[in-house]
């Protein structure tokens, strides 16, 4: 299968880190240069950016976390000024300060073209016709595919969160190819065609690529024989770009990290200690190209482990392994990132006190649905029907339109919920992934 | 090709070159810009052994050239062309070219130097014009012309440019820069370009290097770094427009 850019994604491993070390290098004294949060922690420090000598002594510089961001929100971390940057999107996270993200023309170009690359290792090409079913918005993910798939030379609908009629309808008629979605979306498809009474076999449609959202093989397997294509993971993390950090090619054995843009540690989560290849651990990226947005040893919050031996596909970039969960509490439901403290803070603000509740995740029907338990008083549980179903409906309300998903509540006794909360946390994802 | 791991060079107590750490691949023209002071020429003198460097790595095909002196690496196929030309000014144009094939003249023999002069005539055929004229007394350009041909006349395999482009009419300019895209073209020679005209340079190179108080601030393709705007507001004299804020 063509790969899009054969200088860096087959480069021998020497001349890799070669030229990872000169970006690296440059990264680091333009961060320090221009992003006064960073400066102030060298200088903290003591740390000479330009004393970096090796990718290893790189490794001992501080992390850059998601509380950073929040700091310094919004502009904060920008290193151009604010008229050099072309665009501008947030995170998925559902909370007060989400991460803004700025893009210089440069940033776009490389988006487009490291997006390119996994579409083009999952056999995409310039004849497909690729309907991209990511919500147009704030969030990265359709932007970024969008980007890649006009690169390489694809005819792109952007069907965006159009009913799923609707983008069955546009599958049927505009003879797509290429869905790009989420893998749970590639499943209510199938599911509706299945309802519809329309046979998948009849559809163009040949590959998948899906990201947005956890997944398994076994997901993989049954997107595969109920849509009859072919479908591939891709990677990627808002916070540094978006979509276009890492994707499977036809071996579909792990993700490649485009390394030559994005510089891979997998750490313990626990203690910050870096972990041998093949350990399994908490992904840490820093970026080598950007000019905007540069984050250095920035902890993704996702689990994975890497695996630096050759790829049957010809391809030296390092491959890591499908997310296999979080390292925090963050729960991506229908591929939004929703923090729990989020929750915490609604319900705080409506009960006037430190809230005690449960959030369970299950999936019914091939759609994700989030459950929050609200423990209440016993006076209102026995006594006041109206009182309680008033406290249901502005307990939603608040938590639909703060999350900006849909959400059940249900009210609780205190002491039955403190069983449940004994017995298995804070956060239950039921969701077999 | 050519590849330099952590170079520090020191002018006495002063640090000049921190941690420079940069590739040239075969058949490449890279640029590498900056202002005045950035520590360019330092880079440059520091690669052909004129400066040793007081540590890091400066390989070149695989072998070491750090200690080596810079007649070694001339022989191993490097050669510079210095800036403000530094030709010979009281021999002929025919002399300082044959100067230039010094290195290899008792492995090769005149014939072949013969015919290496042959070559830079064509390429500069104001040469051949003036070759029994003493240097001193050519053009600013036509002395441009005749440093890259003394230095082509080694036959390396890197040549590293220094300021080409500088105190030239810009018609000569225009006139050199079409030669070394040439050199490349023809000749598959590898060209590391040091220039204060950013723009000419970046647009014909194939990537660049942005250098500021000796550290490198920006690798990136050439197209790239021409297309930034903190390259464009430094190097590039755009955006010069009063600014409303």
């Amino acid at each position: 299968m063509a790969i899009w850019e054969e200088k860096y994604e087959c480069c021998p491993r020497e001349e890799l880190e070669q030229l990872q070390l000169e970006r690296l290098q440059s990264s680091l004294n333009r961060a320090y240069k221009n992003v006064s949060f960073y400066r102030k922690i060298f200088d903290d420090k003591k740390i000479v950016p330009e004393d970096i000598s090796s990718l290893e002594q790189f490794k001992s510089l501080p992390f850059t976390t998601r509380k950073d961001l929040q700091d310094n929100y919004p502009y904060g971390l920008f290193a151009v000024p604010l008229r050099e940057v072309v665009r501008i999107h947030t995170t998925t996270e559902t909370i007060d300060t989400p991460t803004v993200i700025g893009y210089t023309r440069n940033d776009l170009k490389n988006w487009g073209i490291l997006v390119a690359r996994f579409l083009m290792a999952g056999g995409v090409t310039h004849d497909d016709v690729i309907q991209i079913s990511f919500h147009y918005g704030l969030f990265t993910g359709a932007f970024g595919l969008h980007a890649g798939a006009e690169r390489i030379g694809a005819s792109v609908i952007p069907a965006s969160s159009e009913h799923t009629d609707r983008q069955i309808r546009i599958m049927q008629d505009y003879r797509t190819t290429v869905l790009v979605s989420t893998p749970s979306f590639a499943l209510i498809l199938a599911e509706r065609l299945n309802a519809l009474g329309i046979n998948p076999k009849m559809l163009t449609l040949k590959k998948g690529l899906f990201g947005g959202e956890l997944w398994s093989e076994r997901v993989r397997r049954e997107i595969e024989e109920r849509l009859f294509i072919d479908a591939f993971d891709n990677y990627g993390v808002s916070e540094l770009m978006g979509p276009g950090i890492a994707g499977e090619c036809a071996a579909k054995d792990g993700l490649h990290i485009f390394e030559d843009h994005f510089f891979p540690e997998i750490i313990d989560p626990k203690t910050g200690a870096l972990l041998a290849p093949g350990q399994t651990g908490e992904l840490v990226l820093t970026t080598l190209s950007r000019e905007a947005f540069p984050l250095l040893r920035y902890r993704t919050g996702d689990i994975t482990s890497l695996d630096y031996t050759p790829c049957a596909c010809g391809r030296t970039l390092v491959r890591m392994k499908r997310i296999m969960g979080r390292v925090d509490d963050i729960i991506i439901v229908k591929g939004v990132n929703v923090v729990p403290e989020q929750i915490e803070k609604v319900l705080k603000e409506i009960e006037g006190c430190e809230p005690q509740y449960q959030i369970t995740v299950t999936r019914e029907q091939y759609r994700d649905i989030l459950e929050v338990q609200v423990a209440v008083s016993e006076n209102i549980f026995f006594d006041e029907m109206k009182r309680q179903r008033m406290l249901l409906e502005q307990i939603r309300n608040a938590l639909i339109h703060r999350l900006g998903i849909k959400v059940q509540v249900k009210l609780v006794e205190r002491k039955t919920l403190e069983e449940h909360l004994k017995q298995s946390g804070k956060v239950i994802d039921k969701r077999q992934l | 090709m050519l590849r330099l791991q952590n170079v520090n060079t020191y002018y006495g107590e002063i640090h000049v070159l921190r941690n420079i750490t940069l590739h040239i691949e075969e058949g490449e023209i890279v640029s590498l810009i900056g202002a005045n002071g950035a520590g360019k020429t330092t880079l440059l003198n520091t690669i052909s052994g004129i400066i040793t460097a007081r540590s890091g790595q400066i390989l070149y095909q695989g072998k070491d050239l750090t200690r080596k002196s810079p007649d070694r690496i001339v022989k191993l196929g490097i050669a510079q062309v210095p800036e403000g030309r530094q030709i010979f000014n009281p021999l002929s144009v025919i002399d300082n070219l044959k100067l230039g094939s010094y290195v290899r003249y008792r492995r090769d023999g005149s014939k072949k130097i013969q015919r290496d002069i042959e070559e830079i005539f064509s390429l500069f055929p104001i040469l051949q014009e003036r070759q029994h004229q003493l240097a001193g007394t050519l053009s600013g350009g036509e002395q441009q012309m005749l440093a890259i041909g003394r230095a082509l006349m080694c036959r390396p395999k890197i040549l590293l440019l220094d300021e080409p482009s500088m105190g030239l009419a810009p018609l000569v300019v225009s006139e050199i820069f079409k030669t070394i895209a040439r050199l490349r073209a023809v000749n598959r020679t590898t060209i590391f370009l040091v220039e204060q005209n950013a723009r000419a340079a970046l647009k014909l190179s194939d990537r660049g290097y942005v250098m500021e108080t000796g550290k490198i601030m920006f690798e990136a393709d050439a197209a790239d770094l021409l297309e930034n705007k903190e390259v464009q507001r430094a190097y590039l004299g755009k955006e010069k427009k009063p600014i409303w804020e």
